[in-house]
């Protein structure tokens, strides 16, 4: 290991990944890697979670060969120098903030999506001109063989490496020194990351997560909006990874005179995407493991929450599949409704007045997304100056995952730092500033031995008080 | 009784937990997040710094015995400069800022708002206790956050005013100033904070870093480093002598985060260099530096020690050319120049943060670049005199640093659209002018989707025609999807 990280020093060190034209062959062969093995992939993701392949190309696929194909097209302009404004006072001069690569960046990904979480980061890195060794999740183990595999056969390997292995090899990774680490995963293993990096005072980039909430106000009240509501609730929550996603909806929020209405929307749509029982289940993932199925098993053995299921519940152990589940008020003080589900059960909270739910979202720490179905203008205002979360998407989930104008991170408890688009390559850079001085004129006020004249002078400078200046000189001002 | 007030005036993790306390029921209540609380404690700040200048300078004074003129430059016009820009742009900055959509998203429209992070703690240092405290401050507020500052216990002076002023000028339920020492610092930094901005030494800045991690509280820390300064030879040797010895000697004493640390010079040059220090540096100071005031003292008597400790060491002791004398109990050295000291010396190997320099000796010019690379760790700004613009473009490509500059030494902290900030063990997070804003914000993405062309290849059941529909969407090409939707039409 340590050899393998040796190696990426030195290849940083030679200069070559600075080049842009490397970076834009290391995406090119990327995409290569992407375009021509899409049936290996498939593979991986069907055997890992279960994914059918429309859901492979939606969520993993599609969108890292959309990353990299974006990232390729603006490289040439993130890499140029951006020029700074400078004051009459400082000239000649010339300011300028010049992106460089950070070094040798670490990324660990997650393994409910383990082809994006880990591929999208890596563009970033390469994007930057950073050497990378990626660290995939060992929960998704044909994944990751498949990328310890095909990544040295596209990609320089001397810049480019991937490693297997589990939470040891894992711990001895942050034992090391390196220029940024960037997680994705739970809360609790990314303070052991960021508690590892401050040794090294490393800088990290945290993608966590949190119960994401969904309120659901007026749109129920138009028969066509409403269909469209519950569509994309449905296609959201049990659609990526059948809700095991960090900005998949947790729970809904919704007034109590529409609850009845929103869970027969949700009923017939679940039965029209997934089939109407647990042996018709299809076009959904399953759960990655046993772990993670006890876990959500043992979410609904509370017999206070067994008793709010309205719909689905029933679970198949051998295959580890969870029906789609809706409970209805289960208690506020079950584990349900107080860690991330992470998994195909949706509860519905019942509130009197839509306004409540804003105080019920703050109750909890800051989500990664808000989602809000609403056409009422004031409210959408209100939320988005009375909450706080990652980001916020109106009258639609999960979509805000594709925009690559917008920045996808958390704040608090759902993680600190972005990436996408831009943000990805900014965020494995340092911007350097440079500023060019030429040796005249010299401004005499700036040396000592100190007098009031000095003094005046440099005060009226700082505040680009240009006649106050003149008239100093000129001898027309007191100093 | 004495046992009472010492009870009381003991500030543990209790009254930690107490201050955040307030601090949040503040936040939450929204009393920060108008422009017009923000913009009336900016100009609270502004008019605390105007009436109280000479308190102000003989806290300095005090402290560090600071010449006036860098007290009122460094610390106070600073601190109005940094105000004045807020004031001026803070509208402009507290405004979303549109993002562009494309057609996998449409139809939507995209904004980033920009949001407060909540309660941040500002944890100050000792070399410019205003400055320091204070800019980081203005960026918390500008950017409508609740704020704890705690200023250097190492001087004293300017801790305990600032705190008196803080709390006569600002609003004190929100803006709080703690004063202490490591076990006040330590009770804070038990507390769940939004963010935590550090000024400060390495060694500090990893404790603050491990105790953040246990919230998952994000940090800006703003480190220091060796500064180099590479001195070509086809110069003006006379202004880049005197523009170096303003940013060493000039800043408070060489006692500052990005003074010149060292210099690199061929060894062609370097007897000319020290002439024109030693010229220079009697002009500014006069034959006996030691008694000038103009120069800032050692601020006390343990960074006294540790900087003659670096001057006996033996193999260093033998290359001063200059200086070297010391007065103890005035705390004073005078400005001092080694001459080609080994690279494995004390004085080499630790940030000096005092008024020695040494002078390493390369035999071409361009070697410099190797002698900084080779140190392993990424300084808080580099610098290089020369004419030569090849020099340049090398130097800008090949040195990383915090910044850089060409021709001068630290003026770029007075540009305020020039992120400060360091990299690898120089820090990371950058802040001035509207950097300051956006690193006590969160920004929100936020998409807002309509209900038309509710696209139904997202949705199962899923089909191999949804999936080249799907695939044609992500190409974005428009014959693409015509030709999918064609195929669909056909199966």
């Amino acid at each position: 290991m340590e050899k393998s990280i040796a190696e990426l020093r030195e290849t940083f060190k030679s200069g070559r990944t600075k080049s842009v034209s490397w970076r834009k062959k290391q995406l090119k062969a990327f995409l290569d890697l992407v375009n021509e093995n899409e049936d290996s992939i498939f593979k991986a993701l069907d055997q890992d979670l279960g994914k059918s392949p429309v859901e492979s190309y939606r969520d993993e696929l599609g969108i890292v060969k959309k990353s990299a194909t974006y990232s390729l097209s603006c490289l040439d302009k993130w890499v140029a120098p951006k020029k700074g404004d400078l004051p009459l006072l400082l000239f000649p001069s010339k300011a300028e903030v010049i992106p460089e690569p950070l070094g040798v960046v670490l990324i660990f990904s997650a393994w409910n999506f383990p082809i994006t979480l880990a591929l999208d980061p890596l563009i970033g890195a390469i994007s930057a001109g950073n050497t990378v060794l990626l660290k995939p999740s060992e929960l998704a183990p044909a994944c990751m063989s498949f990328l310890i595999q095909a990544i040295p056969q596209y990609l320089d390997n001397k810049a480019i490496k991937v490693i297997g292995g589990g939470a040891d090899v894992g711990e001895r990774l942050l034992e090391l020194r390196w220029d940024k680490i960037f997680f994705t995963g739970s809360p609790r293993v990314g303070r052991l990351v960021m508690t590892a990096a401050a040794k090294h005072l490393t800088p990290v980039t945290l993608e966590l997560g949190g119960k994401c909430p969904a309120i659901v106000h007026n749109t129920l009240s138009n028969p066509s909006k409403a269909k469209v509501t519950a569509k994309r609730i449905v296609g959201a929550k049990w659609g990526p990874c059948t809700g095991q996603a960090c900005i998949a909806i947790d729970y809904v929020l919704v007034e109590e005179k529409s609850a009845s209405t929103l869970i027969e929307l949700l009923k017939k749509c679940i039965q029209r995407f997934y089939g109407g029982n647990l042996k018709e289940l299809n076009s959904i993932s399953r759960i990655v493991n046993k772990n993670q199925f006890q876990r959500l098993v043992n979410l609904m053995k509370d017999p206070h929450v067994a008793a709010s299921v309205v719909y689905g519940g029933s679970v198949d152990e051998e295959q580890l599949v969870i029906e789609p589940t809706i409970l209805l008020d289960p208690p506020l003080d079950s584990e349900i409704m107080n860690e991330e589900i992470f998994g195909p059960l949706l509860p519905i909270i019942t509130v009197k007045n839509i306004e409540e739910s804003i105080e019920f979202i703050n109750s909890k720490p800051n989500p990664l997304v808000i989602y809000a179905f609403t056409e009422d203008e004031t409210f959408k205002k209100r939320i988005l100056s009375d909450t706080s979360s990652g980001s916020v998407t109106f009258n639609d989930a999960m979509i805000q995952f594709l925009c690559d104008s917008l920045p996808f991170g958390g704040v608090g408890q759902s993680g600190f730092g972005r990436y996408h688009g831009k943000y990805s390559f900014d965020t494995f850079s340092h911007e350097k500033s440079v500023l060019h001085r030429a040796f005249y004129p010299e401004l005499e006020p700036r040396y000592p031995p100190w007098t009031n004249f000095k003094l005046m002078f440099i005060k009226l400078a700082y505040g680009f008080d240009y006649l106050g200046l003149m008239l100093l000189m000129l001898g027309f001002r007191k100093s | 009784m004495a046992s009472e007030e010492e009870k009381k005036s003991v500030f543990d993790a209790e009254s930690a937990k107490e201050v955040v306390k307030e601090l949040r029921a503040c936040f939450a209540a929204g009393n920060t997040k108008s422009y017009e609380w923000r913009s009336t404690q900016l100009n609270a700040v502004l008019k605390m710094m105007e009436e109280n200048e000479p308190l102000i300078v003989a806290a300095l004074r005090d402290d560090l015995s600071k010449p006036e003129l860098e007290s009122s430059i460094y610390e106070i016009a600073m601190v109005q400069n940094s105000c004045t820009v807020a004031l001026k742009k803070m509208k402009h900055w507290m405004m979303p800022e549109k993002a562009k959509t494309s057609l996998i998203t449409f139809p939507s429209s995209a904004e980033i708002v920009s949001e407060p992070l909540g309660v941040v703690l500002v944890i100050s240092a000792w070399n410019y206790p205003f400055m320091l405290s204070l800019d980081p401050v203005i960026g918390a507020i500008a950017a409508g956050n609740a704020v704890v500052l705690k200023p250097s216990e190492i001087a004293p002076a300017t801790s305990s005013l600032l705190a008196r002023l803080a709390a006569d000028y600002l609003d004190r339920s929100c803006i709080k100033v703690v004063e202490g020492a490591v076990p006040e610092t330590s009770a804070l930094l038990e507390q769940k904070w939004d963010k935590i901005f550090y000024t400060g030494n390495e060694r500090i800045a990893r404790i603050v870093m491990a105790a953040a991690a246990k919230h998952l509280t994000p940090v800006v820390l703003e480190l220091g480093g060796k500064c180099p300064a590479i001195v070509d030879s086809d110069i003006n040797l006379q202004v880049a002598t005197r523009r170096i010895i303003a940013g060493k000697w000039g800043c408070n004493n060489g006692q500052a985060c990005v003074s010149p640390d060292y210099i690199i010079t061929t060894k062609s040059y370097a007897q000319k260099l020290v002439d024109s220090f030693v010229c220079e540096l009697e002009r500014f100071y006069g034959k006996n530096p030691l008694e000038s005031k103009d120069l800032s003292r050692i601020v006390n008597s343990n960074h006294f020690a540790r900087l003659s400790k670096l001057l006996d060491e033996d193999k260093v002791s033998s290359k001063i050319v200059h200086g070297g004398e010391r007065d103890e109990a005035k705390l004073r050295i005078a400005p001092t120049i080694l001459l080609d000291v080994p690279q494995d010396s004390l004085i080499m190997t630790e940030e000096i943060f005092g008024p020695l320099l040494p002078i390493i000796l390369v035999h071409k010019v361009e070697e410099s670049f190797d002698v900084i690379n080779s140190s392993g760790t990424k300084p808080l700004a580099a610098y290089l005199f020369t004419n030569n613009k090849k020099l340049k473009e090398k130097f800008v490509s090949t040195v990383s640093a915090g910044g850089l500059v060409v021709n001068d030494t630290t003026v770029h902290l007075a540009e305020h659209t020039l992120p400060f900030g360091g990299v690898g063990d120089s820090g990371m997070g950058a802040y001035h002018g509207k950097f300051s804003f956006d690193t006590f914000s969160h920004k929100k993405a936020v998409l807002y989707r309509g209900f038309a062309c509710d696209a139904f290849v997202r949705y199962p059941p899923y089909s191999r025609g949804k999936l080249k529909l799907l695939q044609a969407l992500f190409n974005g090409s428009f014959l693409g999807i015509i030709r999918a939707l064609v195929g669909w039409f056909r199966s």
